[in-house]
């Protein structure tokens, strides 16, 4: 019997294990970076409102950033008396570190958007809130979008880590290989779904992209 | 009609952008605002729409305050161009151009269908519209943000050095289409350029900034080139002003030969249908530089005189027959014969 028989055969008695780590590991993942967002679009608009608060709140966004991921999901069941097998344990902290990442880009993103565009938007009579979602917004949003995409890639991988306290999705599938002696079976199913899982959420994100930005992808005259 | 009362922009440095202006801008008429980098004329036309607000004077449209209505609203009533068009590149031109009506509470739709038909107006085709800016030409876009300023039909139109970004062909071609939209529309239009012959060109009225946000002088064009005010006006209309100035000029008063006049042993050659297509004379033929009609102005004589191979310049009827020559010893006694009256400045004064 060969090695990937061996896999197979794996896969199909544990499917129960691999399926339900598999959806823990997707809106583990997932639901985070959605949060993120939410967040970091006001963060963002602020930065761009208020220059001066720029350098603190990506100050602060850098310090959450260096907190370990282990040390910050138990600290966190710390702090918010949740237990530590309490999934929302990773969520928050998966919440914070897309905040600070999507912070920086989305700022950055707004930024980017040629000025002379937003002045001639004031000119033509917008007032700030609608120019804000109806023209800059939308033209942050490739900008926007690559943020995410690394968020969500650097989510996928992060959520494993978790394992190690007993709540990482795909993530357990290899501290099982690891109880089992290093048996590679579930270690290598683990792997593949995980990496199938990044480049399917990203290539989501890309379709969704060029949805929302069909003016990005024109060719230019001349 | 609008109103600069006193109004002066410093900012929190203590540079003065535009120092005490006062002066009036008659209604259905183009005001170019002239003058070097750095002297105000920007922000004097953005202060009219409240993109700039002055620390001291004020503004009024037809006798009302600007700031006696909301920024947003009073903005929405004036048009606005600038250099390199401003489109919104995530809009389709229709889009763009449908932006103010839109913002005015007008149904999608509607604004659309009325953006595709002043999309023709402006020179372009209603199935351009669904392109993006990024797909069309330098010119093209700064057509389209023509139509937008035009699409709430504002009676007031702000032009911030809107033909600067685009090559001399296009920029000429804009600037005939502009004359030809105003004799239609008749808005008040206030133009800003760094560009003296554009200021010539277009203007029936134009306002020479200086440094520090002074008003030089304000006049119709060819009083500017004619009587500069100062030192100041004299240098930026520069030494060709003389020149220039013929373009206020008709050609059609000049003193005309038959086209068979010998000039310098060369007769004007003709075709069948009566256009001329060269000089002949005992050596061969030379060619011919070019003709003007009774329309063109004194600049485009002279012009030609200056390029014609025979000391002669050909005039043309309406179906471009040769009708007439103007010789250079004509020309001359004209061009001398419109300046002996003038008083010295000295004398005047």
């Amino acid at each position: 019997m060969g090695y990937l028989d061996e896999v197979w055969d794996y896969a199909r008695e544990n499917h129960h294990e691999v399926w339900s780590g598999l959806r823990e590991h997707v809106w583990l993942a997932l639901l985070p970076v959605l949060i993120a967002l939410v967040l970091a679009l006001p963060l963002a608009w602020l930065i761009g409102r208020f220059g001066w608060l720029r350098q603190t709140i990506l100050a602060v966004g850098s310090i959450v950033y260096t907190i370990p991921s282990l040390a910050l999901f138990l600290l966190l069941s710390g702090i918010i008396g949740t237990g530590y097998l309490d999934p929302l344990n990773v969520v928050i902290a998966l919440t914070l570190y897309s905040v600070a990442l999507l912070v920086r880009t989305t700022a950055d993103a707004l930024a980017s958007v040629d000025d002379s565009v937003l002045q001639a938007a004031t000119a033509m009579g917008y007032r700030p809130a609608r120019q804000w979602f109806t023209v800059q917004l939308p033209l942050a949003l490739p900008v926007v979008f690559a943020g995410l995409r690394v968020a969500t890639v650097a989510n996928v991988s992060m959520v494993s880590i978790a394992a190690l306290i007993g709540l990482g999705g795909l993530g357990e599938l290899f501290t099982r290989g690891f109880r089992l002696g290093f048996y590679t079976p579930p270690i290598v199913i683990g792997l593949l779904l995980t990496v199938a899982l990044a480049l399917v959420a990203d290539l989501l994100l890309v379709l969704l992209q060029r949805m929302l930005t069909p003016w990005s992808r024109v060719g230019v005259a001349r | 009609m609008i109103e600069f009362e006193g109004v002066s922009k410093r900012y929190a440095d203590g540079t003065i952008a535009v120092g005490d202006l006062s002066m009036t801008i008659p209604s259905r008429r183009i005001t170019v605002f002239v003058g070097p980098s750095g002297c105000g004329k920007t922000t004097s036309l953005r202060m009219i729409n409240r993109m700039v607000e002055p620390t001291a004077g004020r503004i009024l449209i037809d006798g009302d305050d600007v700031t006696s209505r909301p920024a947003a609203e009073l903005r929405r009533s004036i048009g606005y161009v600038i250099q390199h068009a401003g489109l919104f590149p995530h809009r389709t031109v229709v889009d763009n151009v449908a932006t103010v009506p839109v913002l005015q509470g007008m149904s999608r739709r509607q604004a659309r269908s009325r953006a595709r038909e002043l999309l023709e107006r402006v020179g372009l085709t209603a199935q351009m519209g669904d392109r993006y800016p990024v797909q069309l030409s330098g010119g093209q876009q700064q057509r389209v943000g023509v139509a937008r300023a035009l699409a709430a039909d504002p009676p007031i139109m702000l032009m911030d050095e809107p033909f600067s970004a685009v090559d001399a062909v296009v920029r000429d071609d804009l600037q005939q289409e502009l004359l030809r939209l105003q004799s239609d529309l008749a808005k008040t239009i206030v133009l800003v350029t760094h560009d003296l012959d554009e200021a010539i060109r277009l203007g029936d009225q134009v306002a020479v900034f200086a440094q520090g946000g002074r008003l030089a002088q304000l006049a119709p064009p060819e009083e500017i080139l004619r009587e500069p005010a100062d030192e100041f006006v004299a240098r930026l209309v520069g030494r060709d002003r003389g020149f220039r100035g013929l373009s206020f000029v008709t050609a059609g008063d000049l003193p005309v030969q038959p086209v068979d006049t010998f000039v310098e042993d060369h007769r004007l050659t003709l075709d069948e249908d009566g256009r001329a297509t060269g000089w002949t004379g005992p050596d061969g033929v030379r060619r011919l530089e070019g003709t003007f009609t009774a329309a063109d102005s004194m600049r485009v004589v002279t012009d030609l005189l200056i390029l014609s191979s025979v000391g002669a310049v050909v005039r043309v009827d309406a179906e471009g027959r040769a009708d007439g020559l103007v010789l250079a010893d004509d020309l001359t006694e004209v061009l001398r014969s419109r300046q002996r009256p003038r008083p010295s400045l000295a004398e005047e004064r």
